[in-house]
């Protein structure tokens, strides 16, 4: 676990980004950023990121960023990594792409990008909506929560974006929360200490879309980790480690009553869906708990 | 560089003083405060320094920093405008 000393001070955001006040996204861009240093290069297809940077001429983001087409951050991103390494630089190239842009439009170009085993660190920020657009369903959008077009909740389960891509096998992928800092930091560091395709998935709650105060970002992300509805773990070259918070949270996890009941998003939610949900964390959090030990 | 080419460059307050978006403003207790940094750690913007001062000017007011305050030393005030 890293120490808070070992982070670096820089911000590569100026004061200030036009994100909503308790934006997770920011605050994951920020870690994001330290750990990548300045040397980097993102690349933003749309999404609320490509949204924030502010109004040209003038940009909140201190790296160079490319804003490119809803379904091409990543074939772009195979580009660049290419023309860097040719030229002998090892710039890091990240795409920072938002739940939409990767699990539904992206899903072609990322799967091409991993199949070519192009140098380079694809993250995807899941806020389980098109929040940017005025929070549409998504891919990622968990059963029962509601959305501009799902009104009485979604009745399909979340895609298991990490399962396609663990199919591929890349080097190195891991989940990890805005609600922790530090293991993002760590993990994208070590991400980009290694050559090849990178994935890291993190959860970023969204207060005006998930419906709760923009004080509580921090708490629901907790609360994610804690009951088991998201689960952090790192899986490098194919053998997967559960991270610290997870640890703890996989003995003994907390009803997800808690975390549905914290946000206006799962006010449509019956109780059989809740069951339902439950069931779902449960059969997730056993699949990982065997893949750790080795039995499948 | 060419100045054709639309390039957009660093600028601090480049989406304007978003201070201004502010309902709450956080009110450190100081005598509660034990510099634990915290609020520094979780803040969605980095609009509190090294020393913990709050930047007004861009804060929003979202309050995660109270929320994380394991000393809950920031309080919310409401702005008067």
């Amino acid at each position: 676990m890293s120490s808070i000393s070992e982070i670096p001070k820089e911000e590569y955001l100026k004061p200030c980004t036009a994100a909503c006040a308790g934006c997770s996204s920011s605050l994951c861009l920020r870690y994001v950023l330290k750990a990548a240093g300045p040397d980097t290069v993102l690349v933003i297809p749309a999404c609320c990121t490509s949204v924030i940077q502010g109004m040209y001429p003038n940009t909140s983001f201190n790296v160079p960023v490319y804003n490119i087409a809803f379904a091409a951050a990543a074939a772009c991103a195979s580009g660049m990594s290419k023309a860097f390494r040719s030229e002998g630089k090892q710039t890091n190239v990240i795409v920072y792409a938002g739940d939409g842009g990767t699990v539904d439009i992206g899903i072609q170009s990322l799967s091409g990008a991993f199949e070519r085993g192009t140098d380079f660190l694809y993250i995807c920020y899941d806020n389980e909506a098109y929040g940017n657009t005025g929070m549409q369903r998504s891919g990622a959008t968990p059963l029962g929560a509601l959305t501009t077009t799902t009104p009485v909740g979604k009745s399909e389960f979340k895609k298991d974006l990490d399962l396609i891509v663990a199919a591929h096998n890349p080097p190195y992928m891991a989940t990890a929360s805005s609600a922790y800092p530090l293991d993002l930091y760590r993990k994208v560091k070590k991400a980009l200490s290694i050559r090849g395709p990178k994935f890291i998935h993190i959860m970023a709650p969204c207060p005006p879309g998930w419906r709760y105060d923009s004080e509580k970002t921090i708490e629901i992300g907790k609360l994610a980790v804690k009951t088991g509805m998201w689960v952090l773990w790192e899986r490098e070259y194919g053998t997967l480690s559960v991270s610290g918070p997870s640890k703890t949270a996989m003995k003994k996890p907390q009803p997800i009553d808690e975390y549905i009941g914290a946000q206006g998003r799962f006010k449509t939610a019956t109780p059989a869906i809740v069951a339902e949900l439950q069931q779902a964390v449960e059969r997730n959090i056993d699949r990982i708990r065997k893949e750790e030990e080795g039995i499948c | 560089m060419r100045e054709r080419l639309a390039l957009s460059r660093p600028t601090r307050g480049a989406c304007g003083f978003t201070g201004t978006w502010r309902e709450f403003r956080p009110v450190v207790d100081q005598e509660k405060c034990n510099q634990c940094g915290i609020c520094q750690i979780h803040c969605p913007d980095a609009v509190i320094d090294e020393e913990l001062n709050i930047d007004l000017d861009f804060c929003k007011g979202c309050g995660v920093c109270a929320n994380v305050c394991p000393k809950k030393a920031i309080a919310m005030v409401r702005e008067e405008k």
